[in-house]
């Protein structure tokens, strides 16, 4: 992507941050949601999520690994491990990280 | 609200290293983070800006991760519904999760009063502060350390915990595993398709599962 795409395409990001914060509040007239709309949106926002972040962590250039001597394996087993036991993000962010700093620098994986 | 700044200011300089690891210039880093400003779409934006995956569906990706926003809208209408166009326009655009959570539980009544737009002005200042300083210092540490310590991956795990997070019942677990199955197997598609294949998929089976699976059966002692 050339710098100029690229700015684009952060320029289009922020009109939708704009576009989904302020969605309900634009038109004058109250909208109704219908049903299908509502149940549809509990899962896409997950789903986006879980399709952007599953291949970073299992793939290395477009194949799954094939080893476990990979230092993302380890940092994610251990955010998880933290995310169920106390259910907070920071400390989801920092075991991972400590984990995978250890690893890349301490055994070069 | 303290205690949950540091959170949201950990999480700023998380994501302004991980512009900068992922291959984004100083100044798109700075553009990205004061135009955007919503960490998740930012740091999903980040693998598929870096894959070179055509704008709609950088775009397209962005809308879905900030779907819970428009969720939000609906009840930020009971608030400040009445309020001028420009003015609503204004207010939303900085309404950040942090901010709606913490609105509701000051004033759960749903139903407008003259404190809340101060309130609510105090709660984006500080929010806003918290983010985008720690992120901007992000963007410029990150160019002292090496990229071989693959600090943008805790991006990733920012991510991840907030994937967990959503995950409440048997449903959001179902089409989470879809949607991460999907776009791996469909990962050699072009454009970062995959991404939308896995969206498309999860929503789909979600759905089903909504109007095809009956209720789990109550328990009868008449089973002799």
């Amino acid at each position: 992507m050339s710098a100029w795409e690229t700015l684009l395409g952060i320029v289009g990001m922020g009109l939708i941050t704009a576009l989904t914060r302020g969605f309900f509040l634009f038109p004058k007239r109250e909208l109704p949601l219908p049903d299908w709309a509502r149940q549809g949106l509990r899962y896409a926002p997950l789903a986006a999520l879980a399709a952007v972040v599953v291949p970073e962590i299992v793939m290395t250039q477009g194949h799954l690994i094939s080893t476990w001597k990979d230092a993302r394996l380890f940092a994610v087993a251990v955010s998880t491990a933290y995310f169920f036991w106390r259910r907070g993000i920071l400390g989801t962010i920092v075991s991972g990280t400590a984990v995978m700093l250890a690893l890349r620098l301490g055994l070069g994986w | 609200m303290a205690g949950i700044s540091l959170g949201i200011s950990a999480w700023g300089l998380v994501t302004g290293v991980a512009m900068i690891k992922s291959g984004l210039s100083v100044p798109l880093a700075l553009a990205m983070s004061l135009l955007v400003f919503a960490g998740s779409s930012q740091l999903a934006s980040l693998p598929l800006i870096a894959a070179g995956a055509p704008l709609w569906v950088l775009w397209a990706t962005a809308f879905c991760v900030n779907l819970r926003f428009v969720i939000f809208s609906a009840h930020w209408r009971l608030y400040f519904g009445h309020l001028p166009f420009w003015q609503r326009i204004r207010l939303s655009y900085f309404a950040a999760d942090l901010n709606y959570v913490v609105f509701l539980r000051r004033f759960p009544d749903m139903k407008p009063a003259p404190e809340q737009l101060p309130y609510y002005w105090g709660g984006v200042a500080l929010n806003w502060s918290a983010w985008q300083v720690p992120s901007i210092a992000g963007i410029f540490l990150a160019n002292q350390v090496p990229t071989e310590w693959g600090l943008g991956f805790a991006g990733i795990l920012a991510l991840l915990g907030l994937s967990y997070s959503l995950l409440s019942d048997k449903g959001t677990w179902i089409s989470a595993g879809v949607a991460s199955c999907a776009a791996v197997a469909a990962y050699a598609l072009p454009l970062r398709l995959n991404i939308v294949v896995a969206i498309a998929a999860a929503v789909a089976v979600g759905l089903l599962l909504e109007h095809f699976v009956p209720p789990p059966p109550k328990k009868t002692e008449a089973r002799s």
